[in-house]
């Protein structure tokens, strides 16, 4: 019918925001369109799963990603899509490293289904209704998807090729991931589709960090007011920049906001919040012990903060990790 | 014999969505459900966190909507820290806002609601979608379309840091303030944005209004429920997006409750099925009373033509009377008519573009004065604004430090859950009878969901068709028929 390669747009635990990435391209979305064949995209095409099982295994060129694997129905969709297609690309945060849902990781299925539907101030729930696998309703029955206990990235789903960091990814990246390959030019598999460089590298705030960070207190953006003139960290706010991969347009920043690092590690760093809390020890400007407690102690949640869009893909990954107080 | 149609998936609403239909023995709708197969569990994993990260953490609840909850966010942090943001702080907030809003209402009616009206409720699947709509009202309006979308979204950008998760909220203000030249750029902006929503309101006029067969559409049973109506107005009943109070009126359209966002918990409640992960909330002076309107049930719904239907008004003078002209035409206040949400969401969008030209003449938007610090001890805030789906409602509890020990969150979609599947029932019942059933009445069965804006569709309807696989079984599961379109 067509020559044109074969594309695939799914989603899974996710906000649509990669989607909306993809409908900023505004009129380049019809290049990519006349490029290609896109044979399934949920949210703008008709949704067969049974034509996409109808294809051979491999004939997909490439499926986009997007989302953490929550349910079970993402988990058949996405390996019905790997067995389908040539590349896989993990599109976004969620699907890269776990995103902000992952941070369910900090709690599991039974904590979340109690808050959501007993404890909240709202609940009318004395019957103690949950949502059910299968329920019966006058006779008819009704199925529901199940929820995991954890959050899983892709590719401790299937294996992934490659992977388009950011929440979401901007518009740029976007539009060179798919030329690169529509063009074959891809890098080796496995890459991160981002430059190999510190958010600190490009950051337009660089030329204000000192050659040596020396900080004793931190700083909350709620109570006091940062310079948008001065690099954050230097300020002893808390950024996440030295930890992150740059190519996000430095978005936040000129938002005068620290970066929280959706763009995930550079090359060869497992773990990014582990990486983010060593870059933040070496600046802490003390060699006191107990002076060194106390300043560890101004920073808060250091588990959502230096873990915000990693949980489920770093070391921690799982549902064991207990709520973190401070200073716990 | 006994038959099960599934529609799955449907055009998402804040996640995925499902429509189970089962026909009884004649082949008429027995039961329709509307499931929601879907659940993240932010209000658990919020916990723990400092409460000024919220509205950087909720906005990644909606991709479609992040500026709402951003928002929603930054306002319930202001009354958490018992804080009130500087007069420039509150225009520039309002002013993200009020092109978020512009931008969202026109990538639902151009892409998503419009081409059932434009192209046509049962016409080919092929045409009714936005390729569609410019076919039949020409390239040149598609480029004013994709022209007022760019624009209101690269304000958002620019002082939100992001137009896909906005960074810019903060207790008491925001990050970032804007210059003169930004100003004169955004005021183009703002004029083309009121030009082109009375332009929005022609073509609706021109093509739904002067089509009798879609007025009887719009004002007939099968689409129509007496409900409850919740939305923010301000101080003088007109409606607001941004602040106020939430009014409450009966299916008659008297107030029955006006509540400050503080004491929505002595309001609101939350019904629970296990077919669902979504929750059913109701008036709690009301009660529950299953999935059933009229004024003994707690049921209300929420977004544009909920808005409209509590408010005595638009605050702004072209909107006024577009508001004026639809409830002359529908012939009653509160409107039921479930399809006049999309006439109601123009009218809303022209509020919210006049509003945006308020905001950029005022001079003081352009001041430096943009944050005031919180200096009191944090414990308890709610904040609500309107969403373009609806009020959004964020609670937040936290220890003396702010970090998060409790979080409520209502969003939009989630208050119309009940009136939305009740809708599709309707609909249902109404639409399929002896069996008969073909793609275009399965469409105008979605019609009855898709009035509510289900969040995601958006402009991605673009490309081809609504996902739509219709399977009927037997009542052993064996599959009789397969639509697709």
């Amino acid at each position: 019918m067509t020559s044109k390669p074969k594309v695939a747009f799914y989603w899974c635990a996710s906000c649509g925001g990669c989607e909306e990435t993809v409908v900023d391209l505004n009129e380049d979305i019809l290049k990519v369109v006349a490029a290609v064949d896109i044979v399934l995209w949920p949210v703008a095409l008709d949704f067969k799963r049974r034509d996409i099982e109808a294809l051979s295994d491999g004939e997909i060129a490439v499926s986009f990603i997007n989302g953490a694997v929550r349910l079970s129905e993402q988990e058949e969709w996405v390996k019905l899509l790997r067995q389908k297609s040539q590349l896989i690309v993990a599109f976004g945060s969620c699907a890269h490293l776990g995103g902000i849902p992952s941070l369910g990781n900090t709690a599991n299925r039974e904590l979340i289904f109690q808050r959501k539907y007993m404890t909240v101030p709202t609940a009318d729930n004395s019957a103690k209704t949950f949502p059910c696998v299968s329920t019966l309703v006058d006779g008819h029955e009704l199925d529901l998807p199940s929820f995991y206990d954890t959050v899983k990235t892709l590719d401790q789903t299937i294996d992934v090729d490659y992977y388009l960091p950011g929440c979401p990814p901007p518009t740029s990246l976007v539009g060179e991931a798919v030329r690169a390959i529509l063009e074959g030019k891809l890098p080796e598999r496995g890459a991160v589709l981002a430059p190999n460089k510190s958010q600190c590298d490009t950051c337009p705030l660089n030329e204000t960090k000192p050659e040596k960070l020396a900080i004793r207190e931190f700083k909350r953006v709620a109570t006091s007011a940062p310079d948008p003139k001065t690099c954050f960290l230097a300020q002893g706010y808390i950024c996440l920049g030295p930890a992150t991969r740059s190519g996000c347009g430095e978005r936040c920043i000129r938002g005068n906001m620290p970066c929280r690092g959706c763009f995930g590690p550079m090359d060869g760093v497992l773990d990014q919040g582990a990486k983010a809390l060593s870059a933040i020890a070496s600046i802490i400007d003390s060699n006191d012990p107990e002076e060194i407690n106390r300043i560890i102690n101004t920073i808060e949640d250091p588990l959502g903060t230096f873990y915000r869009f990693s949980l489920a893909g770093s070391l921690l990954r799982g549902s064991r990790v207990v709520e973190t107080k401070r200073g716990g | 014999m006994a038959r099960k149609i599934t529609i799955d998936p449907i055009t998402r609403l804040e996640g995925h969505g499902k429509i189970e239909i089962f026909l009884d023995q004649a082949g008429n709708v027995d039961r329709a459900f509307l499931q929601i197969p879907e659940l993240r569990g932010f209000e658990k994993f919020c916990e723990g966190r400092p409460a000024e990260e919220m509205p950087q953490i909720t906005p990644r609840i909606c991709g479609v909507c992040p500026t709402a909850h951003h928002m929603a966010s930054t306002k319930a942090l202001d009354d958490l820290w018992k804080v009130e943001p500087p007069r420039t702080a509150k225009l520039l907030r309002e002013l993200i806002y009020s092109a978020f809003m512009v931008e969202d209402h026109y990538i639902h009616f151009f892409f998503l609601g419009g081409p059932d009206f434009v192209v046509g409720p049962q016409a080919p699947a092929a045409e009714r979608n936005i390729l569609g709509v410019i076919n039949k009202v020409g390239l040149e309006i598609a480029g004013k379309v994709i022209k007022v979308r760019k624009e209101c979204r690269e304000i958002i950008q620019t002082l939100g840091g992001k137009v896909i998760h906005p960074v810019c909220g903060l207790p008491g203000g925001v990050s970032r303030g804007m210059n003169e030249e930004e100003r004169k750029k955004f005021l183009g902006t703002a004029r083309y944005a009121v030009e082109f929503a009375q332009f929005a309101l022609q073509i609706f006029d021109d093509v739904v209004l002067k089509n009798k067969d879609y007025v009887d559409l719009i004002l007939s049973d099968t689409y129509r429920h007496r409900t409850y109506y919740m939305g923010l107005v301000d101080d003088s009943n007109k409606v607001n997006f941004y602040d106020g109070k939430v009014r409450v009126v009966d299916p008659d359209g008297k107030e029955v409750i006006k509540f400050a966002p503080r004491d929505y918990k002595n309001h609101i409640r939350e019904h629970f099925e296990p077919w669902s992960y979504i929750s059913f909330p109701y008036l709690k002076d009301i009660g529950w009373k299953g999935f059933v309107d009229g004024a003994d049930s707690g049921i209300y719904r929420v977004a544009p033509l909920a808005r409209l239907n509590v408010a005595d008004g638009m605050a702004t003078p072209l909107a006024q009377q577009a508001y004026e002209r639809m409830y002359n035409t529908l012939g009653e206040k509160p409107a039921h008519a479930t399809l006049a949400f999309h006439w109601a969401r123009l009218i809303e969008a022209l509020y919210a573009a006049e509003h945006m030209v308020e905001l950029l003449e005022d001079p003081e938007i352009t001041g430096e004065h943009i944050r005031n610090l919180p200096t009191e001890i944090p414990q308890e805030g709610v904040g609500i604004v309107e969403a373009p789906r609806g009020t959004l409602i964020h609670h937040y509890q936290t220890d003396e430090r702010g970090l998060l020990t409790g979080v409520n969150l209502m969003v939009a979609t989630n208050h119309n859950a009940a009136p939305i599947a009740m809708s599709v029932e309707k609909a249902a019942k109404g639409l399929i009878k002896n069996g008969e059933i073909s793609p275009g009445l399965l469409n105008m069965v979605e019609m009855a969901f898709r009035a509510y804006d289900p969040c995601h569709a958006c402009a991605t309807h673009a490309l081809g068709k609504t996902p739509l696989e219709v399977t009927v079984r037997d009542s052993k599961g064996v599959v009789l028929k397969r639509l697709t379109r």
